[in-house]
């Protein structure tokens, strides 16, 4: 049983994160190609036309791997996690449903009438259909990050005939956990976004190339990036304290905090050991922060990881850590936006700006990754917080069956995402189309 | 548990995305299957890809939403179902995976070998997503031996029974007339003509398998139980054959939109026989038909449905509307190159 554990704890885990190296630049490029197309609309400058085919196009091809590999996690929660499924379909199998029902579909027949409708249909319609992409794809967003918080912060349920029954639509829909993920998450798929328009502009700035074309997309990109690297710091924020509220054990990991105390400082650096319950080291503490940051107070009281049996507690040093990396990202980012939007008028002069930028895009990747150890790891031994252990939600399956389907996961996922990104490069590194009228879509599938 | 009216219209509903994902996606599959039959060098191939490229990921949306379905509706079903179907539905899903990479990126770089490998994945990856959806189906519908606790005893290889094997037969044959009557109505010339008389060969050995599916449900299945108390259901099987007897002629006079739609209703009466026919079973068990799971022992509570109910009274006519309107405003014949 413990094998087929932490086996499809591993499966679901890679799937995850692999799926998740898709959607953020998906929620993030739609919008600013529908921004770029928009603009184009409203001035008739051909460069932002331009820039929606240019950026469009790479949205086209990372979506296709974001659309295959959510498939896979709809699967896997009754492939894998049957007994979940079973004591959550009534409230958590809703949030899918509706996910699909609302946004998946509004989705993919608008991806199809904008690239597809490119040249054969009006501006018009093809900018209404990128809009209502980028719409789906938050939306979508919206119902999945509901039924995430619904796992971190269960609410709205009854426990009835041995499972977790529906009493309030209304409290698991308006779930603050679930909205501050979504306020939280979506800002750092902008972010991502941003990032990638500004590395890749930069990379075609610092070989002189489409100057203009380049400067235009710069500047979009700066400001946006920088509105969002705020709103993430503001969002993370209260997410936090909204952790510290819900999940006290997830919060005293994300900290290395192990005995409660009044006035908890925050550990720059730490080296947790869980053996030994205490931190070997641990430098660069700022007095109080952690009580704080939870609390708004330097003197509140922060529950230390010891009130907890081992058994209760989530893995320490990959949530300290990974929530160090997402944080420090996290403000090197919005340091690294704002020299962006000083610079926007003439980012071509400012080599290593441009150079920072262009090395700065898998650091948004690493980020939201982080994110999601924090969130998920951070869970642990939970699969529902307080409610089920992720023990007790595995299928009654074989251990060879994951043994045989997780290395196959490996292996096809390796090699498409290799293949992915190295299209994603190629057209990124050859710039925008010359004449765009000469584009003829049918031939350009 | 009581039966309520919810489990009823969740059923019919769970039916209907089931059905409509059939015959949606099953033009798409049924492309892929046929690829190298249409597609004689690489040129002729692209225009495969391009002639299913704007619908194969909306229509693979049904599929997704049917799964979603079945989670929030029916759980236990669902749980059961999955994790029973572990390594079949796995295999679906790398296959799904593959083909549906394969119609984004095999245009993308312009290079031979690239474009054959691809050529090679979208089309084994089509015929045996086809393959296992049939061979899934039809054990479900004869029922698979799962105890009272629903432990699914069995294995990849329980499934690959004469039943199970003649229903992914059966799919394979009837998506690839399906999308051979696609092809027909989305291409020009010659690739057209190909096609066409492809789907009318197709057809023969399709209606074989269905007449045969038909016989063969009698004696393994209990498919025809709730037939035999309301024959007047009996219309469903019967606008199947009619509509897939109306293929061969529509091909004949190249009436390939009448043939297409033809081929559809013919999955579409196909498979809501066999949804009829198994109601109220959902996931039914070999070993004691007590265990089984029913719309009835399975589903989600009466909240959780009605508010699904609201959900999809709203969402479905609407989605339904602009995928018609996408289908018809992106009608145009994709160019023999």
């Amino acid at each position: 049983m413990e094998i087929i554990v932490w086996l499809s704890r591993l499966q679901f885990a890679t799937t995850a994160m692999f799926h998740f190296l898709f959607v953020p630049l998906t929620l993030g490029l739609s919008f600013l190609t529908a921004i770029y197309q928009t603009l184009w609309l409203k001035t008739g400058d051909e460069d932002y036309k331009r820039a929606a085919r240019f950026w469009g196009k790479l949205f086209i091809i990372n979506f296709g791997l974001g659309v295959v590999t959510g498939i896979t996690l709809e699967f896997q929660f009754g492939t894998n996690w049957r007994h979940y499924s079973e004591f959550v379909g009534d409230v958590f199998g809703p949030l899918l449903a509706i996910e699909a029902t609302m946004a998946f579909f509004l989705e993919s027949v608008f991806i199809a009438i904008w690239w597809f409708g490119w040249n054969r249909l009006s501006p018009k319609i093809t900018t209404l259909a990128i809009w209502l992409t980028t719409i789906g794809s938050n939306i979508s967003a919206l119902w999945i990050l509901l039924a995430n918080g619904w796992m971190q912060n269960p609410v709205g349920y009854v426990i009835k005939n041995g499972r977790a029954e529906l009493a309030s639509f209304w409290d698991v829909f308006t779930n603050s956990f679930g909205w501050l993920e979504f306020l939280h998450t979506v800002p750092a798929g902008y972010v991502l976004g941003g990032f990638f328009v500004l590395g890749i502009s930069a990379y075609h700035l610092l070989k002189k190339n489409e100057l203009t074309f380049f400067k235009k997309s710069f500047k979009v990109g700066a400001i946006w990036t920088l509105i969002w690297s705020i709103s993430l710091l503001i969002t993370g924020h209260f997410h936090g304290e909204e952790v510290a509220k819900k999940q006290p054990t997830k919060l005293a990991a994300m900290e290395a905090i192990w005995e409660t105390k009044k006035g908890a400082d925050f550990p720059l650096i730490a080296f947790p050991d869980e053996k030994k319950e205490k931190n070997v080291v641990e430098v660069l503490k700022i007095p109080g922060l952690v009580s704080f940051l939870s609390y708004n107070d330097f003197s509140a009281e922060i529950k230390g990881l010891k009130e907890w049996p081992k058994e209760e507690r989530p893995p320490v040093v990959l949530t300290f850590w990974s929530f160090r990396i997402m944080v420090g990202l996290g403000l090197l980012f919005i340091l690294l936006s704002i020299w962006a939007v000083i610079k926007r008028k003439n980012p071509e002069n400012y080599p290593l700006l441009l150079r920072l930028l262009l090395i700065n895009i898998p650091l948004p990747y690493i980020a939201c990754e982080a994110g999601w150890i924090v969130t998920d790891v951070g869970r642990q031994p939970w699969i529902i917080y307080g409610l089920l252990k992720t023990n007790d939600a595995v299928s009654p399956i074989s251990a060879s069956q994951v043994g045989i389907s997780f290395p196959a996961f490996i292996v096809v996922y390796s090699i498409l995402g290799i293949i992915c990104f190295w299209l994603i490069i190629k057209y990124a590194r050859k710039g925008p189309e010359v004449e765009n009228s000469k584009i003829k879509t049918s031939i350009d599938y | 548990m009581e039966g309520n009216i919810y489990q009823v219209i969740w059923y019919i509903l769970w039916a209907v995305l089931w059905t409509v994902y059939f015959v949606l996606d099953g033009f798409d599959l049924g492309a892929g299957s046929i690829l190298y039959f249409i597609g004689k060098n690489q040129k002729e191939r692209t225009v495969v890809y391009q002639a299913i490229g704007p619908f194969w990921d909306g229509n693979e949306v049904w599929l997704i939403t049917a799964g979603g379905a079945t989670f929030a509706a029916f759980p236990k079903t669902y749980a059961v179902m999955f994790s029973s179907l572990y390594s079949p539905l796995l295999l679906l899903l790398f296959c799904l995976i593959i083909r549906g990479i394969a119609v984004e990126y095999r245009n993308k770089y312009e290079n031979f070998i690239w474009k054959n490998l691809w050529d090679l994945a979208f089309f084994l990856g089509s015929i045996l997503a086809t393959f296992l959806l049939g061979v899934a189906f039809a054990n479900i519908f004869q029922g698979l031996p799962i105890d009272e606790k629903g432990n699914y005893h069995g294995n990849l290889f329980t499934l690959l029974n004469p039943y199970g094997i003649l229903g992914g037969f059966l799919f394979v044959f009837c998506f690839a007339v399906h999308g051979a009557n696609w092809l027909a109505f989305k291409t020009e010339g010659r690739l057209a003509e190909r096609a066409a008389s492809l789907g009318k060969k197709l057809w023969i050995v399709a209606i074989i398998l269905a007449a045969l599916f038909f016989s063969g449900s009698y004696l393994s299945t209990d498919l025809w139980k709730n037939y035999f108390n309301h024959p007047i259901l009996c219309i469903f099987p019967v606008l199947s054959l009619t509509a897939f007897f109306l293929v061969p002629p529509m091909l004949s006079k190249e009436k390939y939109l009448k043939a297409w739609i033809a081929s559809g209703l013919g999955i579409f009466g196909f498979s809501a026989w066999a949804f009829i026919g198994l109601f109220p079973n959902m996931f039914p068990s070999s070993l004691n038909s007590s265990w089984s799971l029913t719309c009835f022992n399975s589903s989600s509570s009466v909240l959780t449905l009605k508010i699904m109910t609201i959900v999809a009274f709203i969402f479905v006519p609407i989605i339904l509307a602009y995928t018609i309107w996408a289908y018809k405003i992106l009608h145009f014949k994709v160019p023999t190159q």
